[in-house]
């Protein structure tokens, strides 16, 4: 098994989601996230007191998907979240020992 | 009532004075917006507190040092008002009761001191912070308010009716004798920590408005208010305070526009005040383009003068020196270039033919009351620093004062925080007792009666959590 982790534009959100369920993804995880790539924050005045807000709002997605389905999987995600423009943020992939599905106890593929 | 009584007159008043009320109360969530998070129940608390000590010494002795009759050469009021006695229900002053003219200036003197607290937000003990209040309005606050409100044909109060000098509502008596006093009071009690390397913006820009514009509301009775009757000087003063408001507030915006590239609402919330600061000392002696004149200027110089902490290097958290002192002053010198002689006052100002003598006289004025606060102010605010201590300990200021120093919090946003605080008692963990024992640990109390009423605390959750069940 391998987990998907993308961190992308809060209102690429919707698209992504939709274009998970398209490929049969059944649960996934969403967390509000904050972070910078090479684009860096943005800057905030009050009174003539400029602060530099470091960290942009991002969605993280957590997908847990069987391997051969992981690459496929992935560039689902970057299409539907990408818009060209700086900011767009990064999905990567790790290996997973193992899932369980709390209620019922299944273990491995079957806990998807 | 007595010949001369104006039903009109008192009902106006009075009303004013509510209105003025209500500036203390907005001026607590203008400030208390700006501070941080952590800290705002403490700056809504320090403008509170000058409502407590202020209104019982304005009873004492308050209303006889300011305005009984004067004792020496126009500097203080007698002692023949002590506990308002001998003022009877039929006593006027003008046509109105004396009370309702002692209510109305019981007001002025209350926000004063609550002005001064924007400059040490974030860092003040709060006992420490009462003592001083209590301090400050008997040495400086009551005396300044006899030199410029006291009136009594020429043997009145040296600045305003002995001198000349024009304040119509408090430009120098409230706002420079503020001002400078904030300025005094953030240099003895030094910079807050991290200052000019952590960010220290604006937790809530909502509330700030809110404040704003409930002092902008309340700002009509006191400027209005001060004509002391419902008449034409009165309904000029509310002319003159909306349009001077209105033109500060483009000011700031457009200075901040051309200086920092965007307009915003802390800047529409600031010229705002900046404008009715400005206007204060003159709504009573000019017309409303003058008025308008005034407020422009006030608001593109305030919105200018607000970066000399960073320059200067000293931590006036709130811009107090900025826009009251800075504000105060341009008001009231402004008085000697667009006074009309035909408003309420017969002194003309530069532009109307009046010469440059007005123009002197409100110079003194400001400079006096300037120099004056500061000094007494100083003094004040180190003898307080050796008594009881003025400041926090610093990791209560890093930690934020409100638990600290008032044993709450303003927010609770934390859905973890509150599942953990209902899971913790029952573990004999109580989250509660952990709070209360580092607060007292932070003041510097004998914790063990705090940890008792913590553990009555935890108790008193764990009983609700079984009530629940």
């Amino acid at each position: 098994m391998k987990l998907i982790t993308a961190v992308i534009k809060p209102y690429r959100l919707d698209e992504v989601k939709a274009a998970l369920q398209a490929f049969g993804v059944h649960g996934l995880t969403v967390t509000e996230a904050s972070g910078y790539g090479r684009q860096r924050g943005h800057t905030e005045v009050y009174r003539g007191a400029e602060y530099t807000v470091d960290l942009v709002p991002k969605i993280r997605i957590e997908v847990l998907v069987e391997d051969e389905d992981a690459d496929d999987l992935i560039d689902v995600l970057v299409k539907a979240a990408r818009t060209g423009k700086i900011g767009d943020g990064k999905v990567w992939s790790i290996p997973v020992d193992t899932a369980v599905r709390v209620r019922t106890g299944e273990r491995g593929p079957d806990a998807l | 009532m007595p010949d001369g009584f104006s039903a009109g007159d008192t009902a106006f008043v009075l009303i004013s004075a509510a209105l003025v009320m209500v500036m203390t109360p907005g001026l607590a969530f203008f400030y208390g917006g700006m501070v941080r998070a952590k800290s705002t129940l403490n700056m809504l608390a320090m403008s509170f507190l000058s409502l407590g000590i202020v209104s019982v010494l304005w009873v004492l002795y308050g209303y006889s040092l300011s305005f009984g009759p004067d004792a020496f050469a126009g500097l203080i009021g007698n002692l023949d008002f002590l506990g308002m006695r001998g003022i009877g229900l039929n006593e006027l002053t003008g046509s109105i009761p004396v009370t309702a003219f002692a209510v109305f200036q019981l007001m002025f003197a209350i926000i004063t001191p609550a002005l001064i607290s924007g400059a040490i937000a974030d860092r003040a003990k709060f006992s420490a912070w009462g003592l001083f209040i209590a301090l400050w309005v008997t040495v400086v606050y009551f005396p300044v308010a006899h030199w410029v409100f006291f009136v009594d044909n020429g043997q009145g109060g040296w600045l305003g009716d002995r001198n000349g000098v024009i304040d119509f509502a408090g430009g120098t008596a409230v706002h420079i004798n503020a001002g400078v006093a904030g300025l005094a009071l953030c240099l003895v009690l030094g910079k807050r920590i991290g200052f000019k390397k952590d960010p220290m913006r604006p937790h809530s820009l909502p509330l700030v408005m809110l404040g704003s514009g409930l002092l902008w509301f309340g700002w009509f009775g006191f400027n209005a208010g001060s004509a002391l009757a419902a008449n034409g000087v009165a309904a000029m003063a509310v002319v003159n305070t909306q349009v001077a408001t209105g033109a500060a507030l483009v000011g700031w915006l457009v200075f901040e526009k051309l200086k920092h590239g965007a307009f915003t609402t802390l800047g529409a919330a600031s010229g705002a005040v900046a404008g009715l600061v400005a206007i204060t000392p003159a709504c009573g002696s000019v017309s409303p383009l003058g008025a308008v004149a005034i407020g422009l200027i006030a608001g593109a110089v305030c919105a200018a003068a607000v970066s000399l902490k960073y320059r200067w290097g000293f931590d006036d958290s709130l811009d107090v020196v900025g826009v009251h002192a800075v504000g105060g002053a341009i008001g009231s010198l402004l008085i000697g270039l667009f006074a009309t002689g035909g408003v309420g006052q017969t002194a003309k100002g530069l532009f109307y033919g009046g010469g440059l003598g007005q123009l002197g006289k409100q110079a003194m004025g400001v400079a006096v009351v300037a120099a004056y606060s500061f000094v007494l102010s100083w003094l004040l605010a180190k003898a307080v620093d050796k008594l009881v201590g003025f400041r926090v300990a610093e990791e209560v200021e890093v930690a934020g004062i409100d638990q600290a120093e008032h044993a709450e919090s303003a927010y609770d946003f934390s859905a973890v925080g509150a599942g953990l605080a209902r899971a913790l008692p029952s573990l004999g963990l109580g989250s509660a007792t952990g709070s209360a024992a580092g607060s007292a640990a932070g003041s510097g109390k004998p914790a063990g009666k705090t940890a008792d009423t913590a553990e009555k605390t935890a108790q008193s959750v764990e009983k609700t959590e079984v009530d629940a069940r």
